[in-house]
């Protein structure tokens, strides 16, 4: 029964895994762009919430209705100044650009507001949870994030398989110059990918504020996560991101169960195997890599 | 593509392939009078100087090594920080075991290099940002893996035993001379090393890797041991690091501040020179002095201005200046007549990270 | 019907410092096919990709229906009217034939050439429109490849070697659609490095040699040793006759 717990558990932090992951998947998958301050913006995104909102007298908890649109906005004029620059010139560039400003977010956050640890006000919610059974316990709160992961995933996957602005993302993913001879701008298809992926990086942050203290630095740590989500699930694969993470989610668990020291190495165990054995991901496409 | 220029009939007589554009003597000499210079300094500068030229010291072996691995052979790493900590550690290791802590550093070099061995058998199937994050993957498992053992020190941390029984004045000094020895040791190894056939071998491999693996060159040997001679020189930083501090923490060691501070300098300094580093050490130390008392706003800065210089001037400080007066302080390339034909060229960079086809100059 | 819908001036294109293009100059008209040969490194898809905007030309002037796209975007002059099937299909692999279509209709103009059209064209296709692209075989993709750009209801359609890679049979009814195509009042522009093929479907020539033009004129007024001439750039057989009949 113990072990039931330990799954349950992994599958309810693999659902905020996915959900942190999407955007860096979606992020290279269509532009070839590994965002190293994925992470960072999730924290900002947790910060405004907790102490920007407040001024528009929105409670913390409703916050993600204005925050991840304006992350949206702000995403897609990050993407169509600084990282389309980057990429004109080359990836590494992209790389380097992008751990670059991990570094500075990660800074000013600590200049402003200090080392101290935050979190997301949900009320009373943070407490409740649900005993099926006495060694399971599922927190409503997790049960509510795992639950937006879902819905977020799936409605993302409608979206680019439905839809017209879908199919041209996915279409300018492939292959970029011949969405052009099409008469795409791809620079804007790319700006609506990266507004995507900073919503949803939004919603995850938040999420993240919500079940747990954080921190400036905490964005690194999820970075890693999120990382290892995508390449255990497979580029190119928004469910396989889903899989991924509750993988990730259910080793660490298992690693924890033992030494509470193992719980990201577990994870880190994981990754490597994964790398080493199917470095495309459970479900992803061999060309992914290139 | 590197730049050549095809020689007119007219000058074909009068081709020259030189080293630099200037003497060798005047490197040596300028060489060895900063030399001098940095080795007297702790006794003639205040005791704050002292320790901020260590700092240094330390900082430019890291990021030549950096430099070495990212700008010369195309591995962007932002996980070194797993050799920092795993030399700082082999240090205490060996000094927990009676030896004198200064001469673990060969040591720790040496396991730095050993423990990279079999690491790059998995690293080196992949590419760019994959590359990049699974190096932290990696340092961040090392640093796992060395909290969790307890005699190490654990959590908490542990003082480095051993240390040479003197006035703690000359304990520093002393400390101060092997820091800067190690840098001299380190620069200069990787100034002769690229100067020597690998160096050759790396070129080619920057320029075409296709035609460099398909004329013989052994591509993967040569990223290989290019790997582990940065794991080494990073390893011995972290060696002197922990002689520095005495007292070794893993979130300290294994930090990924280091890899910040890596990259940052190189990129401003100038990727693929070895003088880039130095000078974006110079500039690091300038401005974290000045803004000494304003917290972290040196590092916010100094990030600003790395990310400005990688997407306006990404040949670095010392690569604008290289390339405007075509000076060099310590030159690893050949000139053809007076152009040069060692031109560190971005597309060439990215083609060799498999990123990107070649461009073929089609129909 | 002689209305000028691309116009090429001096136009010179170098990769790096080597130069591709070297002042060339053609137009092409409506309903026309306009062939250029040369062998393999003579400038034709640089100059191809120059015109679709892919690539930055040293100098020149590219004209389209009288208006300078020289310094436009790529995509801007996709919508104008100027569609590039490049060398190697470029189709979407990830997507459905269907889709490939539709990525190509996104910014189509007003015209003939709609999805069902090109249903209609290419009976084999309805069938399988929900198959992913990279399931197709070469002459297949190639087909799929020149529907997506006709859907755009392009004024001007560049072909990049649509022969390469593909089987003789393949090839025919490839080029068996050129003729329905440029009926619908469409200028071609065609890059070709079999010369018969090439010559054989076109109203006029131009052959380059080396980024140079080295010989044009209309398809019945060339001979074959003078193509030849042209295309190799001297004389190919020593006793070639003196007189040959038309190409």
């Amino acid at each position: 029964m113990i072990w039931l717990n330990v799954v349950i558990q992994g599958v309810l932090v693999g659902g905020f895994y996915a959900l942190f992951a999407c955007g860096l998947s979606l992020m290279f998958g269509v532009m070839r762009v590994i965002n190293l301050a994925h992470g960072d913006m999730a924290v900002v995104a947790a910060y405004v919430a907790v102490f920007l909102t407040p001024h528009a007298h929105i409670p913390e908890v409703w916050a993600f209705v204005v925050v991840a649109p304006l992350f949206g906005v702000v995403g897609y004029v990050v993407q169509r100044t600084l990282i389309q620059k980057s990429i004109d010139r080359d990836p590494f560039t992209t790389l380097l650009v992008t751990f670059g400003l991990s570094v500075i977010i990660e800074n000013l956050l600590l200049e402003i507001y200090s080392s101290n640890g935050q979190i997301v006000n949900v009320g009373e919610l943070i407490v409740k949870s649900w005993h099926p059974q006495t060694i399971i316990y599922i927190s409503y709160v997790s049960l509510a994030v795992l639950a937006a992961a879902v819905a977020v995933l799936g409605l993302l996957q409608v979206f680019l398989s439905k839809s017209g602005t879908g199919r041209l993302i996915r279409a300018v993913a492939d292959d970029h110059e011949a969405a052009q001879l099409s008469g795409t701008n791809y620079r804007h298809i790319f700006g609506i990918a990266a507004a995507i992926a900073f919503a949803t990086v939004a919603l995850a942050g938040i999420s993240y504020g919500m079940m747990t203290e954080f921190a400036p630095t905490s964005g690194g740590i999820n970075l890693l996560f999120a990382f290892e989500t995508v390449v255990i699930g497979g580029i190119g694969s928004l469910w396989g991101t889903l899989v991924g993470g509750i993988a990730l989610g259910v080793a660490q668990q298992f690693g924890a169960h033992f030494n509470p020291e193992y719980q990201v190495l577990a994870g880190n165990i994981l990754f490597l195997v994964v790398l080493a054995i199917r470095p495309e991901g459970l479900f992803g496409k061999r060309t992914a890599l290139a | 593509m590197s730049t050549l220029t095809n020689p007119t009939s007219a000058d074909r007589g009068l081709l020259r392939v030189r080293r630099s554009t200037h003497s060798p003597v005047y490197t040596l000499i300028g060489s060895l009078l900063i030399v001098v210079l940095l080795s007297v300094a702790p006794w003639v500068v205040p005791a704050e100087w002292a320790t901020v030229l260590q700092n240094f010291f330390i900082l430019v072996t890291m990021a030549t090594m950096w430099n070495l691995l990212a700008g010369y052979a195309g591995m962007v790493s932002i996980g070194q920080q797993a050799f920092v900590g795993l030399g700082a550690y082999a240090t205490l290791f060996f000094a927990l075991k009676g030896m004198n802590p200064f001469y673990t550093i060969p040591l720790a070099a040496i396991t730095c290099a050993v423990i990279a061995y079999p690491v790059t058998f998995l690293l080196f199937r992949l590419r760019g940002g994959y590359f990049a994050v699974t190096t932290w993957v990696v340092a961040s498992t090392a640093g796992i893996i060395i909290v969790n053992q307890g005699y190490l020190g654990g959590g908490t941390g542990k003082l480095l035993p051993g240390m040479p029984d003197m006035d703690p004045k000359s304990l520093q000094h002393l400390i101060y001379l092997v820091t800067g020895g190690v840098a001299l040791i380190v620069v200069a190894a990787t100034y002769f090393l690229l100067r020597s056939r690998l160096g050759l071998v790396l070129a080619s491999i920057r320029d075409n890797e296709v035609s460099a693996r398909s004329s013989g060159t052994k591509v993967t040997s040569a990223r290989r041991l290019v790997f582990l001679i940065a794991a080494a020189g990073t390893g011995a930083a972290g060696a002197v690091l922990a002689l520095s501090q005495t007292y070794l923490q893993t979130g300290n060691e294994f930090n990924l501040q280091w890899a910040a501070e890596m990259l940052f300098v190189s990129m401003i300094g100038g990727l693929g020179t070895i003088e880039g580093p130095i000078l974006g050490c110079i500039i690091f130390f300038a401005l974290q002095q000045s803004l000494a008392q304003q917290g972290a706003w040196y590092l916010i800065i100094f990030g600003s201005v790395a990310v400005a210089v990688a997407i306006w001037q990404p040949r670095g400080l010392w690569g604008a200046f290289r390339d405007r007066f075509h000076i060099e302080l310590l030159p690893v390339g050949h000139w053809v007549g007076d152009r040069k034909s060692e031109t560190i060229d971005r597309r060439s960079m990215l083609e060799r990270l498999n990123l990107k086809r070649p461009k073929k100059p089609s129909d | 019907m002689s209305e000028i819908l691309l116009e090429v001036d001096e136009l010179t294109v170098h990769h790096g410092q080597l130069c591709a293009v070297d002042g060339v100059s053609f137009k092409v008209d409506r309903g026309e096919v306009l062939t250029m040969v040369g062998a393999n490194g003579a400038g034709k898809s640089t100059l191809l990709r120059t015109v679709a905007g892919l690539h930055h030309q040293t100098s020149g002037t590219i004209r389209f229906q009288g208006v300078n796209v020289t310094k436009l975007a790529p995509q801007r002059r996709a919508r104008l009217g100027i569609a590039l099937v490049p060398e190697g299909r470029r189709l979407f692999s990830s997507l459905t034939l269907e889709e490939n279509l539709q990525v190509g209709a996104h910014h189509a103009a007003r015209g003939p050439f709609s999805i069902e059209r090109v249903y209609e064209l290419f009976d084999w296709m309805p069938a399988r429109r929900r198959q992913r692209a990279w399931q197709f075989s070469g002459g297949e993709q190639q087909a799929i490849a020149i529907g997506r750009a006709l859907v755009a209801n392009p004024q001007v359609l560049l072909l990049d070697e649509l022969s390469l890679g593909l089987a003789p049979i393949v090839i025919e009814r490839i080029y068996a659609l050129i003729p329905d195509i440029v009926a619908h009042g469409v200028g071609i522009l065609l890059v070709e490095q079999d010369v018969t093929l090439g010559v054989g479907v076109a109203d006029r020539v131009h052959c380059m040699l080396e980024g140079k033009t080295s010989l044009t004129g209309t398809s019945g007024e060339l001979t074959s040793a003078q193509i030849e001439r042209a295309y190799f750039g001297g004389e190919m057989s020593a006793t070639s006759p003196p007189h040959e009949s038309p190409a």
